[in-house]
């Protein structure tokens, strides 16, 4: 069934977008990313104009991020203080980022730009977690290995503005926090992404934060990201189509839903790898476009402003 | 009903005129629009015999709403392939169709086709490249190549039937990528490579219905547009949630 996109003002199949919303919203559930770093690139692929899947993409997480954040509220599994903290930072970010797009959107670098950024974070982000959740799965099997009990105390620890976030069990200062919201903020508004890919690994490993609290605090920060990338764009772009909107959080919200539950059924170290191993292979995917000669050199940019 | 359409006669002498008629009055986009075709027919009056040999050639160009736009070229830098070179074409038709009973080349000669802008080459306006850029016809072929991909440009050589060297009929096919806005349909009469007969009329390309609504509301209320493309998005979170509470998987 064939359905024509008001905004984007292409004609696309609708139960393709359901089944992207679906496959994307069960990633989104599983590992607490948003799933913009798939999502939007399948958009590309499917011919919908970069703008538009970039904006339509802000929306659609916060569908996703929302109905996976209840699923995780319920359970307590969300640090509310934590989450405040990095949307602080989250949102100054992304406000900037918004000005760096436009900024290189108009000599024509925005693609190159984003595409990088993903190469960057992804390969970084991609084999960091996947070595790591080799090591812990080594480490469990290995029951005569004692765990390493002992808490880190590096720099972080040293900052001012100590705040006590009871659900991670954590006495740190706010900066670190603010500052990984701040990064993802701008991340997420020149990637089209909910950012949710680099803020997971960060608060394992940066902050100490518990696996478990993590999913829930990264979707409820992406959800008010997100929704203040929606507005943003809906007001100075146009490019939010809410039909293909509509389409792609329909799957996406019973994709998260299930997703959560997939979730809960695996051991964090397997959560980890299987995330890791799907990050890494984003990656190669995007390297090979940017280094593999293009079979079209030339490209169109209708955005002019008349 | 038919469309009366403007004559221009070409030289007092005329001996042959042009009557058209499209198969539909716009075209409208609706939520499942999939494109669509517009049958195009008309006829030839002779008003007077002619003793030349050559024989009535029928073109007709469909041409969508004109913008700006840049094409950007890539190239290889430091093992990376981006953007190094942009030229910016002043008018480009969103779509364009030329359809011929013949082949366009032999139908219409050169001069008449740089005077009447017929061919695609010719209908896309760019000047002041920078100095810069070696080939800048490059660039609009590319254009021309992507567009062309998309069923955007189509070359429809041979495409319209001229019975008699009286009835005329083709069938443009509109993709499902278009553009809004007034659509020009020109129809020129050629004999022997030259234009003797021109007339033009328009259709328009409107999106109805819902598809209406919500590109209005987006225009004209966009921050109502983004609260309550964002009410929805919670509202569904909330009950793909809730529904889900009570059903275990």
């Amino acid at each position: 069934m064939q359905i024509y996109l008001p905004i984007a003002e292409v004609s696309i199949n609708a139960f393709l977008l359901l089944g992207l919303g679906g496959f994307v919203g069960v990633l989104s559930g599983m590992f607490g990313v948003g799933g913009g770093f798939l999502m939007t690139p399948l958009l590309f692929f499917i011919g919908i104009p970069p703008a538009v899947a970039v904006a339509t993409e802000a929306n659609q997480i916060v569908a996703s991020s929302f109905s996976g954040f209840l699923a995780h509220f319920r359970r307590k599994n969300v640090d509310i203080k934590m989450g405040f903290v990095l949307l602080v930072g989250g949102i100054v970010g992304a406000a900037i980022g918004v000005q760096v797009f436009a900024l290189l959107r108009e000599i024509g670098q925005v693609d190159l730009l984003v595409k990088l950024c993903y190469v960057l974070f992804l390969g970084i982000i991609g084999i960091l977690m996947f070595f790591e959740s080799l090591r812990a799965i080594r480490r469990s099997k290995n029951t005569s290995l004692k765990r390493p009990t002992k808490k880190r105390h590096n720099w972080i620890h040293n900052l001012p503005f100590k705040a006590k976030f009871r659900t991670s069990g954590l006495y740190i200062s706010v900066i670190p926090p603010a500052c990984i919201g701040f990064i993802v903020g701008i991340l997420s508004a020149i990637m089209g992404v909910g950012g949710g890919f680099i803020m997971v690994p960060a608060m394992i490993y940066l902050l100490g934060m518990p696996t478990k609290v993590v999913v829930g605090t990264s979707l409820f920060q992406i959800i008010f990201v997100t929704a203040f990338a929606t507005i943003m764009h809906a007001t100075t772009n146009y490019t939010v189509d809410m039909a293909l909107a509509v389409l792609l959080l329909i799957g996406g919200v019973l994709g998260a839903q299930v997703g959560t539950r997939i979730g809960l059924k695996l051991k964090a170290e397997q959560l980890r790898i299987l995330l890791s191993l799907i990050v890494i292979l984003v990656c190669l995917k995007i390297a090979g476009d940017l280094v593999l000669e293009p079979k079209e050199l030339f490209s169109l940019d209708m955005g002019i402003k008349h | 009903m038919t469309l009366l359409v403007s004559f221009l006669i070409t030289s007092n002498a005329i001996a042959e005129r042009l009557v058209a008629q499209l198969s539909k009055e716009e075209v409208a986009i609706t939520a499942n629009f999939d494109g669509s075709e517009i049958f195009i027919y008309g006829a030839i009056k002779h008003e007077n015999s002619n003793k030349t040999t050559d024989p009535l050639e029928v073109v007709i160009t469909v041409s969508g709403p004109a913008e700006k736009l840049h094409v950007r070229k890539k190239s290889k830098h430091a093992m990376i392939w981006l953007n190094t070179e942009t030229i910016e074409i002043d008018s480009a038709p969103s779509f364009y169709a030329v359809a011929s009973t013949g082949a366009l080349k032999e139908v219409i000669n050169n001069t008449e086709n740089l005077k009447y802008k017929i061919s695609i080459r010719e209908v896309i306006r760019s000047i002041g490249n920078p100095a810069t850029i070696q080939n800048p016809t490059d660039f609009t072929e590319g254009l021309i190549r992507i567009r062309s991909e998309n069923k955007l440009y189509q070359d429809l050589d041979n495409s319209i039937s001229l019975t008699d060297e009286t009835l005329f009929a083709t069938t443009i096919n509109l993709p499902s990528n278009l553009v809004e806005g007034e659509y020009t349909i020109r129809f020129l009469l050629a004999r022997g490579g030259k234009v003797i007969d021109q007339l033009s009329t328009t259709i328009p390309v409107n999106k109805v219905g819902l598809e209406r609504w919500i590109f209005d509301l987006s225009r004209q209320q966009p921050l109502i547009y983004g609260l309550l493309s964002l009410f929805i998005a919670i509202f569904a979170g909330w009950l793909a949630s809730a529904v889900f509470r009570n059903i275990r998987i």
